[in-house]
């Protein structure tokens, strides 16, 4: 017997916002527990909600970029659960309305295309964290109200790779819209799954089993693959697939019984009568989409048919929108294409790898790089010179005035240069005797002999076009 | 001091021509309380810090302007303060300690009145006779056997025993209205979104207003004034501009176009009490209004669909008193499910597990469509009601309640019977309209009758200008009860 | 209409993290099915066509702009919080293994 397999995907991404979705607190990491809560956010009695605009927006930047349709007059809705790190005892979420249904996103496995599709996506608020140690929890609650979109796959994904490519393309999206930075080993990006099979022509979907301990793209790979098999194995030897959790074991690559699921969750969810309802203008959706960055498949486009960089150059530079937003800055500076992609994937890139840092975090600024690349266009500095002038960018320099206040600049100025070189044949009579015999070893002898009187600094090509006409008169 | 014969305005020109300081006004008033409340218990705290308060609102100087200035308030105990530990009168907060002020709390103290005390009620507000305190039973002023009503039963028995001339209650199903009818005085119910809820402890969200419950109807518009307006952080409150409600008080009603439902007047509603509401509606006529009789067919629906919503809101409201982050916590945890099970079943009474059991029940999977959303829709219906009688009326006169204040333990007993008291109020929160009980006369057992004047979405004016015109032609707001041998 | 049994009432009950006591559960039971008798009769009421009405306010679409804002009541909460160690909340160890 043969086997379909059917995924679905939950991806929580954490918006990217100052405060929280529905308290004023600091929507920060990384300070001291409970730094950032307040009444709001510890539940107490009296205390109501309210509504970060930015959240909406931002739901509803990630719903116009993944093609979903919007819906025009959402409510926020209370899931109703008991947990320490779930303060009010409910999650303000939406359930009944939610931010946008029905989108799409494109993946392409082993040269295949194919659209999966987006049941729903919506907002609500993260739950707090707990720690636990031996007879005790701990709660902070400074995540508790961290905004976060949930984006529920249909059950289009058909194999582990295209798990795999839809969370990648997912994260370049929602990367390339600014509303998340959609990092995984951040907890930015989070992803809940559930995987089943079924005999090859069946109407009837498999029981479902869900996978956690995700901590990586490969791992849901890795995990799916194993899972798929192990279902597979238990269906083929007259078992049955049991409703439980499974977690993933990353030491050796299997899934492990977390526990068995008993009777079906009763969230008891209704509508949040804190919260007035909202309306989601014409305008509004107009404004956002006219604000709309450019995806990466466009950007690719433009860049290989415009600006005729080669794919993988295109493909590396749209690896993040910062780096492909600094590239744009770089051409509309009139730096050349080509030269641009090359540092950005080769000097950035290792800078940013040996110092273990993100490029919005350097002092490297798409003007300076700019400039550092027309003055090798233009000749002033040679690629050897843009060495040092480089490393002058990453302590946050000013090129130009560091070529400046370091004499890098290249001697290319004929005038200046033939003097010299007049000087230097003069000297070595001997040299122009060889070269009218053929000996082409006497070119490179004078130019190294011009090159030591300018101490490296003569252009080789202004140098070697003057040493020939010389020569040859 | 007692307050029998006094009103906000009569105080006001004291404290300004100096025949009384506010320290004065301040340390009189609590000693009365002090005095009366054997009797009454109408309070669960008194502040100790009121008298510090109102010495350096001496020192400031009243405010001529300010007719609040120095005058000392009740607040049900249901709305958060820094002064005072906030109990919802349940076990669950016996000891809690707010970190924070009630806007409503934030605006009369900015207009330097003094809190001087937190008021009996119902449990988290849910009862008609406050009698499911945790902490002890107020009495009627009027008849120390009766219940003052509920929820908001000490901030109506603190009026009436003129002990304060102003409180604040909530009311989500009538907790103003029914108590102050039962005691004689004037409550209000405000417009939903009149005034803030921040930092009133939610029984059900969608229901609960604040409102001021006084001796007569012009310190009542005097309070709404200091209470209504929008607040950022309550997303609910209504950007409506607020209108000075004892501007256009003395206007009378000539001309005023009056309803009185036919389902209010029912077998159900004891004849005194009708006979009362008729003999006012006479009034009216005789002021120059017409009054007539109108439907509100989908009326009787109220009190079931209302118990599905608000019980159902309230359990989900509730959830937060889990022993971990405030509150009670029970002694005997062995695990954390015993922190969450003990804490709430040893914290809450009986009424408040009831209604959480009926709330969790409406939601649960499976009856959402067939109670909470069926309960919704009726809601619709209702309001659909009161919008066609408001085509062609002004305003609603009903009963506010059924019968007059009944005994202390008569119907606690029967959950449904208790219920069914609030039968007519509920309909006025479930459509979010302002309800004001005013006296209108008194029973054989000289027990005060109330009556509703209900208004349109956002026209507390005309009902203070109907209660008004009334109070002023009658002589119930001048009855006071005898008090004990105090 | 079904009628409660204890069974429901008892599920009822856990949903609602309530204990009922032996003396408890019966008349919990009873209360659920009197008031659930009062409940039946809006289901005959004729509903077709109608909207639900969640709120009564007045207000639509109102949000508060982002910008955060610290009100700095961390020292004052914990000092409420049962207990708590560290600026941590202590509850008795989480021994479901469902918080990963």
């Amino acid at each position: 017997m043969n086997f379909e397999t059917t995924i679905g995907l939950e991806v929580h991404v954490e918006l990217k916002t100052k405060s929280k979705i529905f308290s004023p607190s600091p929507a920060e990491f990384g300070d001291d527990p409970n730094s950032n809560t307040n009444v709001i956010d510890w539940g107490y009695p009296g205390t109501l909600p309210t509504v970060n605009k930015k959240v909406i927006e931002n739901g509803l930047i990630a719903a116009l970029s993944l093609h979903a349709d919007v819906e025009r007059h959402p409510h926020f809705d209370r899931k109703n659960y008991f947990y320490p790190d779930n303060p009010k005892g409910y999650q303000v979420t939406q359930s009944a309305t939610p931010t946008a249904k029905n989108g799409w996103i494109e993946i392409e496995v082993e040269g295949q295309k194919k659209k999966i599709g987006i049941e729903e996506m919506h907002v609500e608020e993260d739950a707090g964290k707990n720690t636990h140690g031996n007879k005790f929890s701990y709660v902070d609650l400074n995540r508790q109200g961290t905004p976060l979109l949930e984006i529920v796959s249909k059950p289009d994904i058909a194999s582990p790779e295209e798990a795999y490519a839809y969370l990648e393309a997912l994260r370049e999206r929602i990367q390339f819209t600014g509303i998340s930075d959609v990092r995984m080993e951040e907890g930015s990006m989070r992803v809940d799954v559930n995987i089943s099979i079924h005999p090859i022509g069946s109407k009837t979907f498999g029981q479902k089993v869900e996978l956690k301990n995700l901590n990586s793209f490969n791992y849901v790979r890795k995990s799916l693959a194993y899972e798929e098999k192990r279902q597979e194995k238990v269906l083929l030897s007259g078992g049955k697939i049991q409703p439980e959790t499974r977690r993933f074991n990353e030491i050796n690559g299997t899934t492990e019984l977390m526990r068995v699921k008993e009777g079906k969750d009763d969230y008891r969810y209704f509508p949040e009568p804190d919260l007035p309802s909202l309306s989601i203008s014409d305008e509004w959706l107009e404004k956002l989409n006219q604000e709309m960055p450019e995806m990466p498949a466009n950007r690719r486009n433009r860049y290989v048919n415009d600006l005729g960089i080669t794919d993988y150059d295109a493909m590396v530079i749209t690896q993040t929108k910062e780096m492909s937003d600094f590239f744009d800055t770089m051409i509309k500076n009139n730096a050349d294409a080509k030269l641009s992609a090359n540092y950005l994937q080769g000097d950035v890139n290792a800078y940013l790898n040996d110092n273990q840092i993100k490029l919005e975090n350097t002092k490297i600024t798409p003007d300076a790089l700019a400039t550092m690349v027309n003055l090798i266009t233009d000749g002033t500095i040679s690629s050897k010179m843009a060495k040092k002038v480089f490393k002058a960018i990453t302590e946050g320099q000013d090129p130009k005035q560091y070529v400046e206040d370091n004499g890098l600049v290249q001697l290319s100025d004929p005038a200046k240069l033939q003097p010299i070189i007049d000087d230097i044949l003069n000297a070595n009579p001997q040299s122009i005797e060889d070269f009218k015999n053929g000996k082409d070893r006497a070119v490179g002898f004078l130019v190294g002999q011009i090159m030591k009187q300018t101490k490296g600094k003569a252009d080789p090509k202004v140098v070697n076009k003057l040493l020939m006409e010389s020569l040859n008169k | 001091m007692n307050y029998f014969d006094k009103d906000l305005t009569s105080i006001h020109q004291q404290l300004v021509d100096k025949e009384i300081t506010a320290e004065e006004l301040t340390r009189q008033t609590l000693d009365n309380i002090k005095k009366q409340d054997q009797d009454i218990n109408a309070f669960l705290a008194l502040s100790e810090v009121a008298i510090d308060q109102a010495k350096k609102i001496d020192q400031q100087g009243i405010d001529s302007n300010n007719i609040l200035s120095g005058i000392p308030i009740a607040i049900k105990d249901n709305i958060v303060g820094t002064d005072l530990k906030t109990t919802a009168a349940s076990k669950m907060l016996e000891n809690f300690q707010s970190v924070y002020d009630a806007t409503v709390i934030n605006k009369l103290k900015n207009l330097n009145s003094v809190v001087v005390g937190k008021t009996n009620m119902d449990e988290f507000a849910m009862g008609g006779s406050t009698e499911t305190s945790y902490f002890k039973k107020t009495h009627n002023p009027w008849n120390l056997d009766r219940v003052p009503g509920g929820s908001s039963g000490g901030s109506a028995a603190a009026v009436a025993s003129g002990e304060v001339l102003a409180s604040l209650g909530s009311d989500t199903g009538g907790s103003i209205r029914q108590p102050a009818a039962f005691n004689g005085i004037v409550g209000m119910k405000p417009t939903y979104g009149r005034v803030s809820r921040w930092g009133l402890i939610a029984f059900a969200s969608s229901f609960d207003q604040i409102g001021p419950l006084t001796r007569s109807v012009y310190d009542n518009a005097v309070m709404l004034n200091a209470i209504s307006g929008l607040d950022d952080k309550d997303s609910t409150s209504s950007s409506k501009e607020v209108p000075n409600y004892t501007a256009g008080i003395n206007q009378g009603v000539k001309g005023l176009k009056i309803g009185i439902p036919k389902e209010y007047m029912t077998d159900g509603v004891s004849k005194d009490v009708k006979d009362a509401v008729l003999k006012a509606a006479d009034k009216y006529r005789e002021l120059g209004a017409t009054v007539e009789e109108v439907s509100l067919p989908n009326s009787k629906y109220g009190v079931t669909a209302y118990y599905i919503l608000a019980s159902s809101e309230a359990s989900s409201n509730l959830e937060r008193f889990d022993g971990i982050r405030y509150g009670y916590r029970t002694e005997n945890a062995n695990n954390l499910e015993d922190i969450y099970v003990k804490s709430r079943s040893e914290g809450f009474g009986s009424e408040i597990k009831r209604r959480i059991m009926f709330g969790t029940y409406s939601l649960s999977a499976g009856y959402f469509d067939a109670y909470f959303n069926q309960a919704a829709k009726i809601r619709t219906m209702i309001i659909n009601d009161f919008q066609n009688v408001f085509k062609s009326y002004d305003l609603i006169i009903a009963p506010t309640t059924p019968t007059t204040a009944f005994k202390i333990g008569e119907e606690i007993s029967d959950p449904v019977t208790m219920y069914m008291n609030d039968t007519l109020t509920i309909p006025v929160n479930m459509a979010g309209l302002p309800g004001m009980s005013i006296p209108v006369g008194f029973d054989n057992d000289n027990l005060p009758i109330g009556m509703q004047l209900i208004g349109k979405p956002f026209d507390e004016s005309t009902i203070y200008r109907a209660g008004y015109a009334f109070e002023q032609n009658t002589n119930f707001h001048k009855k006071t009860p005898e008090l004990g041998g105090h | 209409m079904n009628k409660v049994t204890k069974e429901e009432t008892q599920h009822v009950a856990n949903l609602s993290k309530l204990a009922l006591s032996d003396e408890e559960l019966p008349k919990f039971n009873d209360q659920l099915n009197s008031m659930l008798g009062l409940f039946d009769e809006l289901s005959e009421v004729n509903t077709n066509g109608i909207e639900p009405t969640f709120t009564v306010s007045d207000q639509i679409d109102i949000t508060r702009e982002d910008v955060a804002d610290n009100w700095n009541q961390k020292d004052a909460l914990l000092n409420n919080a049962p207990e708590s160690v560290d600026g941590l909340i202590r509850v008795p160890a989480i021994m479901d293994g469902s918080d990963e």
